[in-house]
């Protein structure tokens, strides 16, 4: 078969952005294969979901109306046989948290290839081709395969459909064995509360791995001292016990819409840019002229930050 | 309890680099243990030494260079290791997913650990995929991308937390046998002391070939095929500031004053 199997991401009640895009990624790909874009549903509200994601080129929706959170478990289950009845040729999944928890999954439970993180697709008969990153954002590469494959997409590629669909919603009656269930969540937790909130900051410096060693980061509390500025960083910083939790920027962090965002040392890997590429203004100060942060900068300057923030720091104080 | 640690010795590569064909020019690489292994190890090690694991055995797959990278995992406390290799992997371009599931998972059924530690992704290729790909294989439970695990695993049950999207934590309780896909932070890794260095060139550490371990060749055909690697077309339109340190900065405080953020 040539159709096309989407699977929509939702948390605490909300649909995530990731579901409208995986609509457009979804209908590009069934619009290239000849086939329908199905779309289906799992847990929570999903009567409501499923009328929000009727959007334009969607052609069946089928809902699973089983637990109100995700449960890798009941995911597995319903897609599995979701793909048993529609046999369709892709199976796609966002390549989110919860995406990479099933799909890996579904993928061997099938004996399908997987191909995660995608950020291009396109298909040609039973040709896929994927594209997608290697080594930290160096290098893009295809990747080919034959026949039907489970296939995670990467958020924030594909623009998010839009209009409103005529599609079929329809309960699907999975038949979910709660005795190979082994995991339960008990509850959520928002972290990074605490003495600062990083995205209400008008001017942030942000600091990431060129830092090299904590006791450097003095030299970028000074900085952000001399500018009344709020100290922020990317994920290195906080992994590595430098700073707290809640100074995060990024997908697993918070997502920050200053006036003036400073990368300092920050190479701007793809989930921290996704916390602060809606700042109106973005300077990087990075040794590196090819770093990824360049690409959504508006000013940059390449040289040692050890050199240019001292420099700064005398300018303000 | 007996903890099982997947381990890859994983290829960096220098800022400035060539491709050649669907390759980053031999040159321009180098090998590293991945970053999510080592907080994989650190996690085993700490249980072990807070007596809840009595072994802590890493597993590789990987030709014989790469045993310098996992006698790391020896030296920092990870009690003896399994490499499997075998020449029918030699002229594997890319090991996928089901290839690599083939492989742990006969290891893993061999070792019957209470529970798999692995990365929630390899630093190269990036697919984040084979952690919960074992589990499934063996009929293990799982969770991916754990950033906390409580040490206190009575009653055949792990507490984890996974890190989802936008500061989020999931608490979970899993059922042990179980996969946990580690990230980043969950643990500071210690350096290897030149104690742990030296008693790791004596740990054991066991050659497996596919033979050895009970997997068919042919079941680790990949069906991913690497038909193009180039570098991203950059789409910077920065404007960048020339000049000397001090002139730079003078141009930066000039905007922030401009922008009404500085004075």
């Amino acid at each position: 078969m040539s159709d096309v199997l989407a699977v929509a991401d939702h948390r605490r009640g909300d649909l995530r952005d990731v579901s409208y895009e995986i609509v457009t990624a979804g209908r590009e790909l069934a619009d290239e294969t000849g086939g329908d874009l199905h779309l289906a549903v799992i847990s929570g509200t999903v009567d409501d979901f499923a009328d929000k994601l009727n959007r334009d080129g969607v052609d069946a929706i089928h809902t699973v109306d089983h637990g109100e959170e995700f449960n890798h478990d009941i995911y597995a289950q319903a897609v599995t046989q979701l793909y048993d009845e529609l046999a369709p040729q892709y199976v796609l999944t966002p390549n989110s948290v919860n995406g990479l928890d099933y799909a890996p999954a579904v993928a061997n439970e099938l004996d399908l290839p997987v191909v995660t993180d995608t950020v291009d697709l396109e298909a040609d008969g039973e040709t896929l081709v994927a594209t997608r990153e290697m080594y930290g954002g160096k290098v893009e590469t295809t990747t080919q395969l034959e026949g039907d494959a489970v296939v995670t997409i990467r958020g924030a590629e594909w623009p998010a459909a839009e209009g409103t669909g005529d599609a079929a919603i329809e309960a699907f009656d999975a038949d979910i064995d709660e005795d190979t269930v082994g995991s339960t969540v008990t509850g959520f937790e928002e972290v990074g509360g605490g003495d600062v909130d990083i995205s209400e900051a008008e001017l942030l410096v942000s600091v990431g791995r060129g830092i090299e060693e904590e006791e450097n980061l003095e030299m970028i509390r000074e900085l952000a001292d001399a500018l009344d500025a709020t100290l922020s960083s990317s994920r290195p910083i906080v992994d590595n016990g430098w700073l707290p939790k809640n100074r995060q920027v990024g997908q697993s962090g918070k997502v920050v819409t200053p006036d003036v965002y400073i990368a300092i040392g920050i190479s701007g890997a793809v989930q921290h840019v996704a916390g602060m590429k809606g700042s109106d203004t973005i300077v990087a100060i990075n040794t590196d002229p090819n770093a990824p942060i360049m690409d959504i900068a508006d000013y940059a300057i390449v040289d040692d930050l050890f050199d240019v923030v001292p420099e700064l720091i005398e300018e303000f104080q | 309890m007996k903890i099982l640690v997947t381990v890859k010795e994983v290829a960096t590569v220098e800022d400035e680099f060539e491709i050649e064909g669907t390759e980053i020019a031999e040159q321009y690489l180098g090998a590293d243990l991945n970053e999510w292994d080592d907080y994989a190890i650190e996690e085993a090690v700490q249980l072990q030494e807070d007596g809840i694991a009595d072994e802590v055995v890493a597993v590789t797959i990987g030709p014989e260079d790469c045993e310098q990278t996992i006698r790391q995992a020896l030296a920092k406390g990870a009690d003896r290791a399994v490499r499997v290799w075998d020449d029918a992997l030699e002229d594997v371009d890319l090991l996928d997913v089901n290839a690599k599931t083939e492989i742990l998972s006969a290891v893993i059924e061999a070792e019957e650990p209470d529970l798999v530690l692995s990365g929630v992704q390899a630093g190269d290729d990036s697919f984040g995929a084979t952690g919960v790909s074992v589990a499934e294989q063996l009929g293990f439970q799982w969770g991916a991308v754990v950033n906390h695990l409580e040490h206190d695993l009575e009653d055949g049950v792990a507490s984890v937390r996974r890190e989802l999207e936008g500061g989020v934590e999931e608490l979970t309780d899993i059922e042990l046998p179980a996969v946990l896909t580690i990230q980043t932070g969950i643990n500071e890794p210690r350096y290897a002391s030149l104690r742990g260095i030296r008693q790791a060139q004596r740990k054991e550490l066991d050659v497996q070939t596919l033979d050895d371990i009970g997997v068919d060749e042919s079941t680790i055909e990949t069906e991913l095929e690497l038909t193009d690697m180039y570098e991203p077309e950059s789409e910077s339109d920065a404007t960048v500031w020339e000049g000397s340190a001090d002139e730079t900065a003078g141009e930066l405080g000039e905007l922030l004053r401009d922008k009404g953020v500085a004075q």
